[in-house]
């Protein structure tokens, strides 16, 4: 009995941190899915986002996932304007383009965080980060479980936005054949912006979180684009059930790997398994 | 009627004020290779227009030129007056042009029912989009039947007849299709083109491109044959099935 228990604990942090991981992996995962990018930015632009809850939580005074009202539309409007004016310009010459210049974006974003905020670590010390429910032999943080929640109530959204709305066909439709969505009346360009604004808008709610979560320096988000794309692979392209399901598999190879062979040996046990499951189905649980 | 030879047309004579679309001595280009050299073409109001050729003749090209997915270097296409060869492909479906693309380019991971509403994205077609999805469904009942099944399953033929109708339900005044009937069977071709004379039957005009020259000129008022590029024949179907030039090249007389 108390083997289970000692096990239950990184069973039930490897799911809750695989929700966390899944809101970071679904802005890169939708940018690859219907612009075919790969956003070398993405790992940043969270950090952004936790950079945002900062200054809203010092800064102003108010809690760092309610300043999401305004991070949120803030975010869009980034991505919005990254892609219109730049990446939609660099795709005409050529793929190779769009990721030189996401990787510019992502130094450039590096650099910036260390002017600004130095590169001390911060987090995001709130009321609440201390606080844990226990059931049972399990106790979870607080934060932890809000991860899990976050990310279940950013897939339904998305889900819902995608199936329901013309934009989101639209985005569908492009991200099954360009080409065809554009005979269908629908402008790319602008699907594509869009797209790219939604992600940025997903990684502003999953840098607050992940500032809640860890602490974070500006050079933070490298680590976690490496982990997003372990997670959009893993997933399946473009699948917002094979991001989730993947994210808790993530999740859950770290944890338990931290388990048994150790805290250090956790990424290698993480990566070892994205690798041989791509081995095993090289399109990803979910691909297609 | 007097077939007009050569790369230039008159159409001034042949065509009164209701010319729907006219393309003027246009050259194309894909990358460096040029597809289309001066070519020109008319089409009036309620017609059904056939273009006739070879693989590699550029037929397709002239397609996409017109639906403004391929900019023309020279010349100019006009539709119902208006300039359009310097705009998108959305601004142009906008304007009531629509192009059944080669090979169909159903979205495979869209249900049948999903693949006829993005059809209907562009905002003159958005209020109409219930009663089109109801005329397409009369037109083929098949795609009723298959609503929601991912468009994918289908077969070739079902996937082409898909296509026709998500192309119909942008509200088309001119409906571009490109090679509709290619690698099908003869009796489901039989059905794409029954399905065609009912469309036509709506009042939407139609520029097609086919292979098949024999079914073309049964079933167009016009064509036009291309050469590597040229337009190098033109004219009523009833007079071209005459000239001895196609009959040579495509009958074997």
């Amino acid at each position: 009995m108390t083997f289970f228990a000692d096990l239950s604990t990184p069973i039930v942090m490897g799911i809750l941190l695989g929700g966390l991981y899944t809101v970071i992996a679904l802005g890169l995962s939708l940018i690859f899915g219907v612009v075919k990018e790969i956003n070398i930015a993405h790992g940043d632009l969270v950090i952004f986002g936790s950079y945002f809850g900062y200054v809203a939580m010092t800064v102003i005074g108010i809690d760092p996932i309610l300043s999401l009202i305004i991070g949120i539309p803030l975010f869009f409007g980034i991505g919005f304007a990254i892609q219109k004016y730049l990446l939609n310009r660099a795709f005409r010459i050529s793929m190779d383009a769009t990721l030189i210049i996401s990787f510019g974006i992502s130094i450039i974003l590096q650099n910036a965080y260390q002017l600004i905020w130095t590169p001390l670590s911060r987090g995001l010390t709130t009321s609440y980060s201390l606080e844990s429910l226990s059931a049972g032999p399990i106790r979870v943080s607080l934060v932890y479980l809000l991860n899990l929640i976050v990310a279940i109530v950013v897939m339904f959204f998305l889900r819902e936005f995608l199936r329901r709305t013309y934009l989101g066909k639209a985005i569908r439709a492009a991200a099954q054949d360009r080409k065809a969505a554009q005979l269908m009346g629908i402008n790319t360009d602008r699907v594509y912006a869009f797209t790219f604004g939604i992600a940025t808008a997903l990684a502003a709610v999953a840098g607050v979180f992940l500032g809640l979560t860890f602490p974070f320096t500006p050079v933070s988000g490298m680590p976690f684009l490496i982990i997003a794309l372990g997670v959009v692979v893993l997933g399946g392209l473009g699948s917002i059930v094979g991001t989730f399901v993947a994210g808790m598999a993530f999740g859950l190879a770290q944890t338990l790997g931290g388990y048994f062979f150790g805290v250090a040996a956790q990424m290698l046990v993480a990566y070892t398994m994205v690798l041989v499951v791509l081995a095993v189905i090289p399109r990803g649980i979910f691909g297609r | 009627m007097q077939l007009v030879r050569g790369e230039r047309e008159k159409q001034s004579e042949e065509m009164p004020e209701k010319t729907l679309l006219k393309v003027n001595q246009i050259d194309a280009f894909h990358g460096s290779f040029q597809a289309l050299w001066d070519v020109s073409l008319s089409v009036t109001l309620g017609e059904i227009v056939a273009i006739i050729g070879a693989n590699g003749s550029g037929k397709s090209t002239l397609l996409d030129t017109i639906s403004g997915l391929v900019h023309p270097a020279k010349g100019s296409i006009e539709f119902e007056g208006k300039n359009i060869f310097t705009l998108e492909p959305f601004q142009i479906v906008d304007l009531g042009i629509s192009l059944l693309p080669e090979g169909g380019r159903i979205f495979p991971d869209f249900t049948v029912l999903e693949n006829l509403i993005i059809g209907s994205y562009n905002r003159k077609a958005r209020p109409e989009s219930a009663q089109n999805l109801q005329r397409v469904y009369q037109l083929s009942p098949v795609l009723e039947e298959r609503k929601a099944q991912l468009a994918k399953t289908l077969s070739g033929g079902e996937k082409q007849m898909l296509a026709l109708g998500r192309s119909l339900m942008s509200d088309p005044k001119l409906m571009l299709l490109d090679e509709m009937s290619l690698g099908l069977a003869p009796l489901l071709v039989n059905e794409l083109y029954r399905a065609l004379r009912e469309i036509r039957a709506r009042g939407i005009t139609i520029l097609f491109v086919e292979q098949n020259v024999r079914r073309s000129l049964i079933e167009a008022d016009r064509a036009y044959i291309m050469e590597a590029g040229h337009v190098v024949l033109s004219g009523n179907v009833d007079d071209l099935r005459e000239e001895e030039r196609v009959k040579k090249a495509y009958f074997g007389a």
